[in-house]
């Protein structure tokens, strides 16, 4: 059959431009209503309470300050304490960095032998695993609490980074092993008969396969991580509270004068390393959202 | 002994994370679930007395209030964002030619985290100086827009919120699901002068059928899982207008000290995931061991 374009007679070419446009419009409309939130936090983050209080919720700053940033990085408070976000932040990044690091290196050799050295059983425990993704992690808080305590790791960043990890391997298990079934076995055959060890295939041949996957489990771990809440506000203790913690507690946080801009300027601090990883590696954000949910 | 290593050293790396789920979610459920047939009260007991916790679970209003409210929120919140979902994946499967910057702006508020979205819906929506003033600045003085503070509509500003945070992740898996539609299908189709709209509802929606199901089993999960939306938006309020089944049990794990309430209803919440999710895996892992 020949390569036939598409074009009825029927459809005037001036309706169809007209149904263009009308479509550029609609996609235009959604695109102020995802872009609209985004835009009143940074225009009210940079404006004064003066000027909050008197202004327009969607207008623009008539005068730049960034005396809320100021405030929001290191002077708001959560509470008693009145440092700001700073110290949270950093908690989140000493919490993330380890648990993305151990949570994808685990995957990385565990998806490695669900996939290609299969032993009887191996199955089951994958799935076993993967069920361990779908839990609602209520079910595990008030003895994960305990064992915490026991452990002498309650309310320590040690303990968060302990739990993240823990409840992390299903996922990253998950998504090396969907990656390494496409390898064809042959591969590990043929490495064996020329005696290659188990640890060398993985290291010399899988891994340096496995750079795409790797930063899919890195960008899904980080931004599970650093935006997870339930976690960071029943194991912390008032030191070693993760950003977002620290947000909700100076958003309602019930002294003084109401800030909106210092909890706008806040809440974008403990946005935008998710926010920036987007945008550089949006590709594989995605495809992290999208592995085992679209069959392929 | 070296070979005997080698030979076995699969399953010696897979043990520490196989053991690892197998206490800390198998048996953790496990513990959950015998503390929910106990008489815990602000510390765990381990004697067995049945289902009393279930119980008084069932008696209470606020968990009522709490499941009635997971059936809105959820089901509003799943409905809507996959009918959006859908219809902004057709619209963007236009050849757009900015597409790749428009999927970008509808797909960022997954990036968030739900007490930034929570933070930034709470402002919006705050009576006082959020949308509701501007407009009544504009000069419509009687319009009102309060749900934030108004405990019967309050769970309708955790959908919106909701919905804003997920339906551009929807929008992706839908899309897709359109581009792996067999484009020859599309084209005889076309040829044979069949409307663009026929050929949606006729052949390729139909076709993207296992892709509504998994985009119902992550948009459930997350409903059911919902927390941090509704502790950052409304704290639960006004009253407990706005609970959900994860609010309630944390109130009642950390600030209530009620470790048998907490247990139960960690059990429930359990149970309608399980309900929904287990067929899925089922049937998933079963079609790729074929």
């Amino acid at each position: 059959m020949t390569d036939v374009p598409y074009s009825p007679a029927r459809q005037s070419s001036a309706g169809k431009v007209a149904l263009r446009w009308g479509l550029y419009l609609i996609l235009g409309i959604f695109a102020v209503y995802y872009l609209m939130p985004l835009f009143v936090m940074i225009t009210t983050s940079l404006k004064s309470l003066e000027e909050i209080r008197t202004g327009d919720l969607v207008s623009l700053p008539r005068e730049v300050t960034f005396d809320a940033w100021a405030k929001a990085w290191s002077g708001a408070c959560t509470g008693i304490q009145c440092e700001g976000v700073r110290p949270y932040f950093w908690n989140s990044v000493l919490i993330a960095v380890p648990g993305v690091l151990i949570s994808t290196l685990l995957g990385a050799v565990n998806g490695y032998v669900v996939a290609q050295w299969r032993f009887k059983g191996a199955n089951v425990i994958f799935a076993l695993m993967l069920f361990g993704c779908f839990i609602p992690f209520q079910v595990v808080l008030l003895p994960m609490a305990r064992m915490l305590g026991l452990l002498g790791m309650a309310g320590t960043i040690p303990g968060l980074i302990f739990v993240h990890v823990i409840y992390g391997i299903g996922f990253t298990t998950l998504f090396f092993r969907n990656y390494y079934v496409t390898i064809p076995v042959e591969l590990v055959k043929a490495a064996k008969v020329d005696g290659a060890s188990f640890l060398r295939i993985f290291w010399s041949i899988f891994l340096p396969l496995s750079i795409p996957i790797i930063v899919v489990s890195v960008i899904w771990q980080f931004t599970q991580i650093w935006n997870d809440f339930l976690f960071g506000v029943s194991f912390s203790s008032a030191g070693t509270q993760p950003v977002t913690v620290a947000l909700n507690n100076i958003v309602n946080s019930t002294t003084g004068v109401k800030e909106y801009n210092v909890d706008m300027a806040a809440a974008i601090i403990a946005a935008l390393p998710t926010l920036l990883v987007y945008v550089v590696a949006g590709k594989y954000f995605i495809r992290g959202l999208t592995a085992g949910s679209v069959k392929g | 002994m070296a070979r005997w290593f080698e030979t076995h050293l699969p399953k010696i790396v897979l043990a520490p994370s196989f053991i690892a789920v197998l206490i800390f979610v198998y048996g953790f459920i496990g513990w959950t679930a015998w503390v929910s047939l106990t008489r815990s009260k602000l510390l765990p007991k381990y004697e067995i007395v049945g289902f009393i916790q279930y119980d008084r679970l069932f008696a209470s209003p606020r968990w009522d209030t709490a499941m009635t409210n997971l059936y809105i929120f959820g089901g509003m919140f799943i409905v809507i964002s996959m009918v959006l979902g859908l219809i902004l994946a057709i619209l963007l499967d236009q050849q757009i030619r900015v597409e790749g910057a428009i999927r970008t702006i509808y797909l960022y508020p997954m990036a968030l985290s739900m007490i930034v979205t929570g933070t930034a819906w709470k402002w919006i929506l705050n009576p006082g100086l959020g949308v509701q003033a501007m407009v009544q600045g504009w000069g419509f003085e009687n319009f009102k827009f309060d749900w934030l503070v108004n405990p019967d509509m309050a769970i309708y500003t955790i959908v919106l919120a909701a919905i804003w945070q997920s339906s551009g992740f929807v929008m992706a898996l839908f899309l897709a699901g359109l581009r792996s539609v067999d484009t020859e299908i599309i084209r005889a189709a076309q040829i044979d002068g069949i409307p663009t709209w026929r050929v949606y509802t006729a052949i390729i929606i139909p076709s993207m059928a296992p892709i509504f199901l998994s985009a119902f089993i992550v948009l459930a999960h997350l409903a059911i899982k919902s927390f941090d939306l509704v502790i950052a938006l409304t704290g639960g309020g006004p009253g407990y207008a706005t609970d959900l089944p994860a609010t309630y049990m944390y109130a009642m794990a950390f600030s209530r000290g009620d470790v048998g309430q907490a247990a139960s209803s960690a059990m429930i919440m359990m149970l309608v995931i399980f309900i929904i999710v287990v067929p899925y895996l089922y049937s998933e892992l079963r079609a790729k061991n074929d």
